[in-house]
């Protein structure tokens, strides 16, 4: 009885970082985002919301939008479907938020006899769940485009669901390249077979087999439609904040928030898959389970609650200068015109995609058997 | 379009590079300003109603009416300035000045902002120098039409601006102002 009600305490702690991480990082994004922009441009950003004089350089902002956003007035249109209208903002978020629980930030712990691992939940088909959860982010913004009877935002989610389209494909086929590398669909096994070293011993095992080093190519395909499925600022065709009006043109207040928010969750979860599957997520090289093994023979023994901490921290950090370099594409280039993005995804990042798997086979067959 | 633009990988590699390097450089100004050293500055930002750009001693501000020394406008009501106001925005009411020796003096002086274009050429009118536009004031914005009418004694309560620009009166408020 008491060891069932562990267990459900240990899931729910697992869940529940995972979740919270993912809340706090979209409010926290906004800032981020605000903060970051002004300072590639020379300027300072937003700093003027006080509490009793006390500003903490801007952070009081995310608080200051969130209590607006939800004071403000919820307006519909009349001829509005009223249950589509009402369930899009929430179908964005609520995919942007379970896609991450495929995500692992950190290795086994072991208390007792039992394992916990580090991750929301155990998936042994994680990329497939994760790539249907993402997949599935766009079904609320068309339904918000479709519920709003709006000519316009119809246009917006019909843009929306091109670009997703021509994205998702190329997310799809440049996984599979990690896929066979590693042998395996468990995102968890897939981080720890990044662990190992990239070249045999004898040219020297101190590099470790990272995704970007033995997917470059899959890297580069992979960010690029993951930004484009975040439907931000290169490929942001179907939002079209400052002119040609999105799927959310009818959305006010804590709704319009709410696919405000799906857009930062997105951003985090594309973050957080590209480490775990390229920048060796939450592996510190040579970091085992029990402490440091160096290359060159030396040893550091650590306790494993050391190593956990150390790789949570590690993969947090990793995935905040991904942010950090997605916020720094977004604040850079200029957006994509629809065509220009249908081309790229289509005759760009699919063709490579697949030449990529192609290329991949026969690395496999040459070199002899997966890593995993 | 050239070669390497056409593949806009290279160009989005050199915005990136420029966009980043303006950020590392700027972040790194603001992190030598929060541990101390005050003159380097990561942002071009003025802070506004803390800090102020300099202004130039040409610049036309809220008009003011000039005092003599026994506080007394020095204007003498000769209309000049309400004649040549292109915006009409200037309305005179004269009346006798005690001392025999000057002849007139205002008995109303009323300027709506609202109207004027702050084009100056009252200040160029005047014969008696008694209306000049070097406050340094730019902030009157008020509610209502009414309350951007300033009158005589609220112009001649009104300070020239220091020297770098920056008022030395308060701005008159809406309530001082509505007769």
């Amino acid at each position: 009885m008491t060891a069932t009600l562990v267990d459900l305490g240990i899931i729910f702690g697992r869940v529940a970082f995972a979740l919270l991480f993912m809340l706090n990082a979209s409010a926290i994004l906004g800032w981020v985002e605000r903060k970051q922009s002004a300072i590639m441009q020379d300027r300072i950003g937003a700093n003027r919301a006080s509490i009793y004089g006390f500003r903490v350089i801007g952070l009081f902002h995310p608080i200051a939008d969130a209590l607006k956003l939800l004071t403000k007035e919820d307006f519909m249109p009349a001829r509005a479907d009223r249950l589509l209208f009402k369930l899009a903002p929430f179908l964005s978020v609520f995919f942007g938020l379970v896609a991450f629980a495929a995500v692992p930030f950190g290795d086994v712990l072991l208390v007792g006899d039992r394992e916990i691992p580090l991750q929301a939940v155990t998936l042994n088909v994680g990329i497939l769940y994760l790539f249907a959860m993402l997949s599935l982010g766009v079904y609320g913004v068309m339904m918000a485009g479709w519920s709003s009877a709006n000519n316009f935002a119809l246009l917006g989610g019909q843009r929306a669901a091109a670009l997703m389209i021509s994205s998702e494909i190329a997310i799809g086929a440049s996984i599979m390249g990690v896929v066979m590398v590693y042998g395996s669909l468990n995102m968890q096994d897939i981080v720890r077979a990044q662990g190992n070293p990239l070249f045999p011993a004898w040219l020297g095992g101190w590099v470790p087999a990272w995704g970007i080093l033995t997917q470059p190519l899959a890297f580069i395909l992979f960010l690029t439609a993951g930004i484009a499925a975040t439907k931000r600022v290169p490929f942001d065709t179907p939002e079209g904040e400052s002119e040609i009006i999105g799927y959310f043109v009818e959305y006010s207040g804590m709704k319009s928030g709410m696919f405000m928010m799906s857009d930062f969750l997105e951003t985090v979860v594309i973050a957080g898959v590209t480490v775990s599957l390229f920048l060796g997520g939450w592996q510190i090289p040579y970091l085992a389970r029990d402490g440091f093994h160096f290359p060159w023979g030396a040893t550091l023994p650590m306790h494993q609650w050391l190593v956990a901490a150390l790789q949570v921290t590690t993969f947090l950090v990793k995935v905040s200068v991904m942010i950090f370099f997605m916020m720094l594409i977004r604040w850079t280039l200029p957006r994509f015109r629809y065509d220009q993005a249908m081309r790229l995804g289509w005759l760009g990042l699919f063709p490579l995609s697949i030449l990529n798997i192609v290329l991949t086979g026969l690395a496999l067959l040459l070199l002899g058997g997966s890593r995993s | 379009m050239r070669l390497g633009q056409r593949f806009y990988v290279i160009e989005a590699v050199q915005g990136i590079i420029l966009t980043s390097r303006h950020f590392f450089r700027n972040m790194g100004k603001h992190l030598a300003h929060a541990f101390g050293r005050k003159d380097a500055r990561g942002a071009v930002t003025i802070q506004y109603p803390e800090e102020r750009r300099p202004y130039s001693p040409r610049l036309r501000s809220l008009h003011r009416l000039v005092r003599r020394e026994d506080g007394s406008p020095r204007c003498v009501a000769c209309m000049m300035c309400e004649t040549v106001c292109p915006a009409h925005c200037i309305y005179i009411v004269a009346t006798e000045h005690p001392n025999p020796e000057i002849e007139k003096m205002p008995e109303r002086f009323d300027i709506d902002l609202g109207k004027c274009v702050f084009c100056g050429y009252c200040v160029e009118a005047c014969p008696e120098d008694a209306i000049r536009m070097d406050t340094g004031i730019l902030e009157f914005a008020a509610f209502s039409r009414r309350s951007m009418i300033y009158h005589k004694d609220a112009l001649l309560a009104l300070e020239p601006a220091g020297k770098d620009g920056r008022p030395t009166s308060p701005i008159p408020m809406p309530a001082n102002r509505v007769s």
